[in-house]
């Protein structure tokens, strides 16, 4: 057992006490449809952790998460269903504008923090333009992926687990994995070993765009509309739940399965919350303070370990 | 592939040929006419004093400078100078261990395999990663203990110098051919050290060949079959290890001839006041002594001076009376500020000093500037420019105003000359000498010599050790690279 098992521990535990809480307060959530109620907005929630987790692996952030997911709704919600090429046209686009900012972060020794605040400002007033007022609609082969009735385990079940199996397989054991997480783990040895920085950084980055338009085409086709502010919750959400998953701000140290672990810790606590019949206007709060809980117990583990 | 195949046994061919390779760094040359082949076979060690080229002689060979001047053959091809010789040394097989560890401390020892294999095969890469750096390990390290699988971050500083070395004779398309160890025993301790000297000896007796670079003598002697001594960017000597000995090599690492005699007699000898400082490592200072830590780069003079510095201030606040002031060598790091005024980055260190209110006393602030600017000659019109608009000289005197300007009596200066020119390097000396002579006290860590010749008492250290006090007349340069340099049989 080494300090990759200690780690994923925490995100495992945390989930199944969360769960069993719930499960205890309303035993009618322990069922096919109770499950998928409870996790289905996890997914996108999920897909948007993964894309804040591949920033954090090359110790950068992505402050610009909430905004581009928003984006990416409001085009899924409008060309994708009224002009599908133009619609995945500009998606497309936006991926490459994701992995050009990547290289130009890298090459020009930008702070990522600054240029992605920047940038969520820009994906704020394309979203706007794009779709002014709340609307649109989901195209529908997308409405009948998200409400699915897939036999025994529900879409909100199956979908984050594929996320984390194939994210885990593509991050912790596939070579191009190593290589992006050496960019977070020693720029330098990576450099000097030849390979291209710039490259790996822009690859990384391009990649989280692409998760983010996942994120923004789940969560259309879960509400089958849109809104130009419908997911800037997203930035602190995915942040939280990469850290809550295990992973660091900087070392290349994450967890795709524990960052999706974590996505679903903070979707489940907010219904937690909700069970406990706790004012809204307390909840953030209490999801915060959930937060901190956790984080402080994880950090008498690596206490301890740095010990032995 | 094929040709390299063609290549290995037949010891005609050299692995690398240098032709009056020079690499300059804008005026600074760092590398002059460095001519250097090396066959198959072959154990090169490699000494020389700090700044004497050792790391640009390294990284030309490994293609990741380009020389700019002079040419480099890799297999005795024609030799082109352009920015793909990184690719040509990996192709002819020649492979570096870093004085600073890259690994990646968050990757396991068998994915840190991958990081410099460019071309690895894909399919069920981690079983043949984990069993080639095991086979490699077990083969330099027999007994090593470590186990393929586990994080980097989690293992003790010499098991990661034991991978790092490992990986680098480890198995891949290319075999090594050429193996660069820069200090490779640094962090090992005897036993392990010696497994690596006995492996040495085995892979070049196997053709392979070994660029060796150590600051202690017995390894030297033990596996080099060559030594070469560099000095100033030149290789000086290049000889058959069995025509040196160690005094000899210590003396051909020094000045050849000692220029001006004359300084030294009329500055040293003063009377010194009491004694002002004392660290448990055994460095003392006394009032008015300008004390210099010498030794080679990166054996814990920073590390000192920083704990020197760190024990006398406070972490809350400035006080009005400082014991002790920092000048650093590294400006963009911990020196300048790089958007405010030269006038701004002159007061920084003394705005408690002179301001009696919670407000900046502008006016004490401005004649502070110009006393400086005039004392200390910093070539500017107008001190409102921004500090970036000086030369690298004219900024390292803005941050030495900065630090005398303060009234401490203790100034501690991280190798501050790095990088400037000779004529401002003399105003300096002759300013640290009035200071000292007016009672203050200089703690000065240097990698140049001559600067370390201008003090009073000099502490060499080595492997974050002192190992030689030298006082006046001892102070010479044979003396401080004989206790720079471990002189003792290896393991002892």
């Amino acid at each position: 057992m080494n300090r990759d098992h200690l780690r994923i521990l925490l995100p495992v535990l945390s989930l199944g006490i969360l769960l069993a809480a719930v499960f205890y307060m309303q035993p009618r959530a322990m069922s096919y449809f109770g499950l998928n109620l409870l996790f289905n907005l996890a997914v996108p929630v999920a897909l948007a952790t993964i894309a804040q987790m591949m920033i954090l692996m090359v110790n950068d952030i992505d402050l610009s998460i909430g905004t581009f997911v928003s984006f990416c709704a409001c085009v899924t919600a409008t060309f994708v269903q009224t002009d599908p090429l133009i619609g995945y046209g500009i998606l497309f686009a936006a991926i490459l504008v994701y992995a050009g900012m990547g290289a130009i972060i890298y090459a020009r020794g930008l702070p990522a923090i600054v240029v992605t605040l920047g940038m969520s400002f820009f994906w704020s007033g394309m979203a706007v333009l794009v779709l002014p007022s709340p609307g649109g609609s989901a195209p529908d082969w997308l409405r009948t992926l998200m409400t699915a009735k897939t036999p025994f385990l529900p879409v909100a079940i199956i979908a984050p687990i594929v996320i984390a199996v194939v994210m885990h397989y593509f991050i912790k054991r596939s070579s191009l994995g190593v290589l992006l997480r050496g960019v977070g783990g020693n720029e330098q040895a990576i450099e000097r070993s030849g390979w291209s920085v710039m490259g790996l950084k822009a690859f990384a980055y391009g990649v989280a765009a692409l998760f983010c338009v996942l994120s923004g085409m789940a969560l259309v086709g879960l509400a089958t509309s849109a809104d130009a502010n419908i997911a800037l919750r997203y930035t602190l959400l995915s942040i939280a739940g990469v850290i809550l998953g295990g992973g660091e701000f900087t070392g290349g140290r994450v967890s795709p399965i524990g960052a999706v672990i974590g996505a679903l810790t903070l979707t489940l606590a907010a219904s937690f919350l909700s069970f406990l019949h706790l004012s809204p206007d307390w909840q953030i709060g209490a999801q915060g303070a959930i937060l901190i809980i956790v984080l402080a117990v994880r950090l008498v583990f690596t206490r301890r370990e740095a010990l032995i | 592939m094929v040709e390299n195949q063609n290549v290995i046994g037949t010891e005609e061919v050299p692995i690398i040929t240098l032709g009056d390779a020079g690499v300059s760094f804008g005026p600074v040359q760092a590398l002059k006419g460095a001519c250097l082949s090396i066959m198959a076979g072959e154990c090169i060690g490699v000494v020389g004093h700090n700044g004497a080229g050792k790391s640009t002689l390294v990284n030309v060979i490994n293609g990741r400078l380009t020389p700019t001047s002079g040419d480099v053959s890799y297999d005795g091809a024609q030799s082109v100078a352009d920015f793909r010789n990184a690719q040509r040394a990996r192709e002819s097989g020649i492979r570096s261990v870093f004085q600073e560890l890259s690994l990646c401390p968050n990757l396991t020892v068998l994915e840190n395999y991958r990081i410099p294999y460019r071309n690895m095969p894909i399919k069920g890469w981690r079983k043949n990663a984990a069993s080639a750096v095991l086979a490699s390990l077990d083969a330099v390290f027999p007994d090593h203990g470590i186990d393929p699988y586990s994080v980097v971050a989690d293992l003790p500083i010499a098991d990661r110098q034991m991978v790092e070395i490992a990986i680098a004779f480890a198995r891949r398309d290319i075999d090594a051919r050429l193996v660069i160890l820069d200090e490779p025993t640094s962090s090992l301790d005897g036993a392990i050290a010696d497994q690596l000297l006995a492996y040495i000896k085995k892979f070049c007796a196997s053709g392979g060949s070994i660029i060796f670079i150590s600051h202690m003598m017995g390894e030297i002697f033990d596996v080099a079959s060559r030594i070469v001594v560099l000095k100033d960017g030149t290789i000086i000597e290049n000889d058959a290890a069995q025509n040196f000995t160690r005094d000899g090599l210590v003396d051909a690492m020094g000045h050849v001839a000692p220029d001006d005699q004359t300084r030294g007699a009329d500055t040293k000898r003063r009377d010194f006041g009491d004694e002002v400082l004392r660290m448990e490592n055994g460095l003392n200072a006394c009032q008015g002594e300008v004390v210099g830590l010498a030794g080679l780069a990166g054996h814990g003079q920073a590390e000192a001076l920083a704990k020197c510095f760190l024990e006398r201030t406070s972490d809350w606040s400035a006080s009005r009376n400082p014991a002790v002031v920092f000048v650093a060598g590294d400006r963009s790091r911990d020196g300048v500020m790089p958007l405010w005024s030269i006038m701004r980055n002159l007061t920084l260190q003394t705005l408690v000093e002179f301001s009696r209110t919670f407000l900046v006393d502008r006016k004490a602030e401005q004649n502070i500037a110009r006393t400086w600017h005039e004392k200390i000659g910093i070539k500017t019109d107008d001190l409102n420019n921004p500090i970036l608009s000086l030369s690298g000289g004219n900024q390292q005197k803005v941050l030495f105003s900065r630090a005398l300007a303060s009234s401490a009596p203790i100034v501690i200066m991280d190798d501050p000359m790095r990088g400037v020119d000779v004529g401002t390097k003399k105003e300096v000396y002759r300013m640290i000498r009035s200071e000292a002579e007016k009672g203050r006290t200089f703690l000065w860590y240097s990698t140049e010599t001559d600067e370390i010749l201008e003090c009073d008492r000099v502490f060499v250290f080595r492997d974050s050790e002192i190992t030689a006090e030298l006082k006046g007349d001892e102070i010479t340069e044979e003396n401080m690279l004989r206790a720079s340099f471990e002189m003792q049989e290896a393991g002892e």
